[in-house]
């Protein structure tokens, strides 16, 4: 077995995966990566599996040491990540020799950056998923954010890694936007027309008090219609729900899975990866569809995904 | 039953519009035939109150094929027997440090902190759902006399076991997490643990009663 070696773990450091979904009737939220178009890219630029267990980093990333070497892959946002003062490119596979230690700043663009390894990082599942829970501190890494002197195993290289690139135009396809495409929620009927048309027409702004369970959004309030006491239901991920002072805030992955706030609108599950990669103060917009329009793009989306020929050059 | 678009994966199926046990009886056993049958494009089922949340491939189905499957699965749920319930007992040491609200929620109702805590007892819950956190039992119904609003300003951390009110539900936090109920007890047992079968110790549909121990009683169970 090799070993990765946190020599500093950065702001919020977690392993994650594709999350475990399905066990809402034990309260358990899926988790998984905030950005898992980015996980992807990065596992199969390696040729894992696409859900491969990998560090999901937030916002700065941390300084990792490989003793034994290992084959990477930096995914997403760009943390300037530097070996020996020598920058290492996104999106490519890259050779980390034996004592090498691989560095990560402050991000320069996006919110998360995944640092995949070739065989990736092996930690005990919980409910079918390496991915961390940090509320119930529960699954990845001692159910927790790493820390520094965390020496976490990591596979080992089984065969040669090809130097797999991405297809020219797919980074742009699938550039995370900040304009979020939303569905009508299931208390939409709650809500005046006016914040309707807020939502749809204002400018909300990530609140820093935002974390992997949910975005609060600054910006215009949306008032609901009348206090009805709403009875608690399953909440989607991706909901915008508002709060009694109207701040509207997005579920997130480590949501919790009942709510009982009426829930206006819900992002598309094609542009969820988008949420994973806001930052605080970022601006955002909303813009409804349909429902049968997003179920096109989420169709098209994960047969662009599934696509190793329109992926990879 | 009533069906509503929550997001362009998920559907909302509701089988009542109040809270009661009539109502969820029927959410229990839909969730029962759901499980027993299990269905490939479903990815997540969230039951609740009165609500089942059906999480779904939508690569595979729409809307409207989900709507028909379930509209057939839930004639069928209706001829399911009942199911017989669990009885779990959960010993509770109420006050002091370990129920820091309870005095605060007798002077709110005029009543002497002994008598919220035998009003407490009086009851056999049903656990209408798991949600909030892994292993978070809702559960109902709270005698009219104690329910209490969830505090203005939730805590930002509620020790693990704390027994909590809010409106006319009553909880155990399952673990250390920020919460807004207010909290009239402890208890040393464990909700939720991973190495354990089931991992819960509450699981929907469970009848629930809570047991005063003494705060000699609570440090021993904790430690055995």
């Amino acid at each position: 077995m090799s070993l990765l070696v946190v020599e500093s773990a950065g702001l919020l450091t977690t392993v994650q995966d594709f999350g475990r979904e399905g066990y809402g009737v034990l309260g358990v939220s899926a988790s998984g990566a905030a950005d898992p178009v980015a996980l992807r890219l990065g596992n199969l630029l390696l040729e894992n599996k696409a859900g491969t267990p990998a560090l999901e980093m937030t916002l700065t990333g941390g300084t990792f040491l490989f003793p034994d070497g290992a084959v990477i892959c930096l995914a997403g946002a760009n943390f300037g990540a530097q070996v020996d003062g020598k920058a290492l490119e996104l999106w490519r596979p890259h050779a980390i020799l034996p004592g090498k230690r691989v560095a990560l700043g402050a991000t320069r663009d996006f919110a998360r950056c995944y640092l995949c390894v070739a065989g990736g990082i092996g930690v005990t599942e919980f409910l079918g998923s390496a991915s961390t829970h940090l509320l119930s501190r529960l699954g990845g890494w001692e159910g927790r954010a790493l820390r520094k002197g965390d020496v976490l195993p990591i596979g080992r290289l089984e065969k040669n890694i090809r130097r797999r690139k991405l297809a020219s135009g797919v980074l742009e396809t699938l550039r995370p936007g900040k304009t979020l495409r939303v569905t009508r929620g299931p208390q939409s009927d709650w809500f005046p027309e006016e914040a309707r048309r807020i939502l749809l027409g204002g400018e909300f702004v990530v609140s820093e008090e935002s974390n992997r369970m949910g975005l609060r959004l600054d910006g215009p309030r949306l008032a609901s219609r009348g206090n009805a006491e709403m009875i608690s239901e399953g909440a989607p991920l991706g909901a915008i729900q508002a709060t009694p002072s109207g701040q509207a805030i997005i579920l997130f992955v480590e949501q919790q899975t009942t709510g009982g706030y009426p829930k206006i609108a819900n992002v598309i599950g094609a542009d969820l990866h988008c949420v994973g990669q806001l930052r605080p103060r970022d601006t955002i917009r909303f813009e409804e569809v349909p429902l049968a329009e997003a179920r096109t793009l989420w169709i098209e989306k994960q047969k662009l995904l599934g696509s190793e020929e329109r992926l990879f050059a | 039953m009533r069906f509503q678009a929550a997001s362009d994966q998920a559907l909302l199926v509701y089988l009542g519009e109040e809270i009661g046990t009539a109502t969820h009886e029927c959410v229990v056993r839909l969730l029962r035939l759901l499980q027993q049958e299990p269905i490939a494009w479903i990815r997540n089922i969230q039951p609740a109150y009165c609500s089942l949340l059906i999480t779904f491939d939508a690569a595979a189905v729409d809307h409207a094929e989900v709507q028909a499957k379930i509209s057939e699965l839930e004639q069928r749920a209706k001829d399911l027997p009942a199911a017989k319930p669990r009885l779990v007992d959960v010993p509770v040491c109420y006050g002091g440090e370990f129920g820091p609200d309870l005095e605060d929620v007798a002077s709110q109702h005029g009543l002497q902190a002994e008598k919220v805590v035998e009003l407490h007892i009086a009851r056999t819950y049903h656990t209408y759902f798991l949600g909030f956190a892994p292993g978070f039992a809702y559960l109902g119904d709270l005698p009219e006399e104690i329910a209490t609003p969830r505090l203005q300003t939730p805590r930002k951390e509620v020790a693990a076991g704390s027994v909590g009110i809010a409106g006319r539900q009553t909880a155990v936090y399952p673990f250390a997490s920020p919460g807004g109920w207010r909290l009239i007890g402890r208890t040393p047992l464990e909700m939720f643990r991973k190495d354990r079968e089931p991992m819960g110790l509450i699981a929907i549909g469970d009848q629930v009663r809570f047991r005063p121990i003494t705060r000699t009683e609570f440090l021993a169970t904790r430690r055995a």
